[in-house]
């Protein structure tokens, strides 16, 4: 692991304990400019918590956060629900954090392929939609560390994909660092510099390959890539008479506006 | 049009330019049930600004504000969902200011007035008060506006984009207890909360953006008023319920209307 680029976010020795049960033990974590590190780790294995204690929403019980001085922080959420009795446009939703140009807001979206929502109710927009436009906002504080929780989340896999694509794009062009939560290792390998694996403590970390062949590893996940459980990804459903739906249409059908 | 009349309307109206805005808020909080519980303490201020021979209205604020903030400290807790800990605050305290009132002895108050509202007797100094702190409620909430928003639709993204959170939720919690005090005379704490959500929940179907929202709530907010004050005098109805019901006539009818579009 190269040393030599500029140290954005590190954490110490972090432990935290929640209703009784450590959820953080000694996790050590560091995130370089150009960099993208990802997280990965079963649900409950304290991920999110982990993210929110490097952003400054939960303190550690123990350990050291640090921050590079004047860092500036791009979040992109795990879960945005947005109540319909709101009326938002995604222009709105934009600029609730910090006021920012027309062409600045256009060319993000652009970048993150979601030009032609800006006017949106942002409640019309589908699950991958969401996702670009989550992401758009926290591109537009033209961070140094992007943190992104889950950002694949409610995706297609072919969208899985593009966007992983995306986010590595965003960090060629930004040269900022990057600190992403996946619990899928194998999608993300590509485009991954560095893996930490998490469960409640630091089972191992390294280049992706390493890790996804890591004992550690194989313990949390079970099996080897090789003979990794198939999964299967639905892209559809079907309705009452046996037709299929397509899972894009159903996703926008549930997000109507009230 | 007799003096009264136009009193109530004025007073009447004057509550609804309030209860518009933030009222939007309340409904985007989810927070009637919240607005509930505030409101149902105001008889507890009520009761304690008589007993220390204190300003009414001051006793009223005082005490709501007290239990917001009690209510956002015990919502920390896991214990208790959030719901049964208001219903336990909320009829807790509408108990206790029945109690309080009744142990308070020659005192002969209006009671069903402090309920359901008197709007047909305020005085012009009441006018003046509901118009004070109406303004002073806009004032406050248009300064924060923009972090509450924020954090209405994202808590943790607003909290690291820098937004000031805890300060804009202390400052609406103070807005809504001023708003219960000078609102108590015109329908009555029980239906307090209404006047808040009935006009925003309407306002939904004809806005675009939170202000539009907001904006179109004030004018249903007033129309209520002018229609339930109406229908009072014209039916001797009681003025209070009156202005409610018509609210709810307001939003069933907003419903059939958007249904034709």
């Amino acid at each position: 692991m190269e040393k030599s680029s500029e140290l954005l976010a590190e954490t110490r020795g972090v432990q935290l304990d929640l209703q009784g049960r450590r959820v953080l033990d000694h996790v050590d974590l560091a995130v370089h400019r150009g960099e993208i590190v990802t997280l990965i780790g079963p649900n409950g294995a304290g991920k999110s918590t982990l993210v929110r204690v490097l952003l400054g929403l939960m303190k550690a019980d123990q350990g050291l956060v640090y921050l590079r001085p004047g860092l500036r922080i791009g979040y992109m959420p795990q879960r945005l629900t947005i109540d319909p009795v709101l009326p938002l446009t995604v222009r709105r939703f934009l600029t609730l954090g910090k006021r920012c140009s027309e062409a600045h807001m256009r060319e993000v979206l652009q970048e993150v392929g979601a030009g032609e929502l800006l006017e949106a109710p942002i409640q019309n927009t589908s699950g991958g939609e969401l996702q670009r436009i989550l992401l758009a906002r926290a591109l537009l504080r033209d961070p140094d560390l992007l943190i992104l929780d889950e950002p694949v989340q409610g995706v297609d896999i072919t969208g899985q994909l593009d966007l992983y694509r995306l986010i590595s794009r965003i960090r060629d062009r930004l040269n900022c660092g990057i600190l992403m939560v996946s619990h899928d290792l194998h999608l993300v390998m590509a485009t991954t510099d560095r893996v930490l694996c998490l469960n409640q403590h630091v089972c191992c970390s390294g280049h992706p390959e390493d890790v996804s062949s890591d004992p550690a590893y194989l313990a949390l996940f079970g099996s080897p890539p090789g003979l990794a459980v198939y999964t299967h990804h639905h892209n559809h459903r079907h309705d009452l008479d046996g037709h299929i739906v397509p899972a894009e249409k159903q996703e926008r059908g549930q997000s109507g506006d009230g | 049009m007799d003096d009264f009349v136009l009193r109530a309307l004025l007073a009447g109206v004057g509550v609804a330019i309030a209860a518009g805005p933030l009222g939007a808020f309340v409904v985007w909080r989810r927070m009637a049930y919240f607005g509930d519980t505030l409101a149902h303490s105001a008889l507890l201020g009520v009761a304690l600004g008589f007993l220390f021979d204190a300003n009414v209205t001051l006793a009223i604020v005082v005490v709501c504000v007290l239990l917001a903030l009690l209510l956002v400290a015990l919502q920390r807790q896991q214990r208790l969902a959030s719901d049964t800990l208001l219903g336990i605050m909320s009829h807790g305290a509408l108990s206790l200011g029945l109690v309080v009132l009744a142990f308070m002895e020659g005192l002969r108050l209006d009671l069903l007035g402090y309920l359901f509202g008197d709007i047909l007797s305020v005085t012009r100094g009441d006018i003046f008060w509901i118009y004070a702190t109406g303004l002073l409620v806009l004032i406050g909430l248009a300064l924060i506006w923009r972090p509450l928003l924020a954090d209405t639709v994202h808590e943790e993204l607003a909290r690291v984009e820098g937004v000031a959170v805890v300060p804009a939720r202390l400052g609406f919690m103070l807005l809504l207890a001023l708003f219960i005090a000078i609102s108590m005379k015109v329908v009555g704490i029980l239906l307090i909360t209404s006047l808040l959500i009935i006009p925003a929940a309407t306002a939904r179907h004809f806005a675009r953006t939170p202000e539009q929202m907001a904006l179109v709530a004030i004018l249903i907010g007033c129309l209520a008023v002018s229609g339930g004050l109406l229908a009072s005098l014209q039916w001797d109805l009681p003025a209070g319920p009156a202005v409610v019901l018509a609210a709810v006539v307001i939003f069933v009818l907003s419903f059939s209307w958007r249904r034709r579009d």
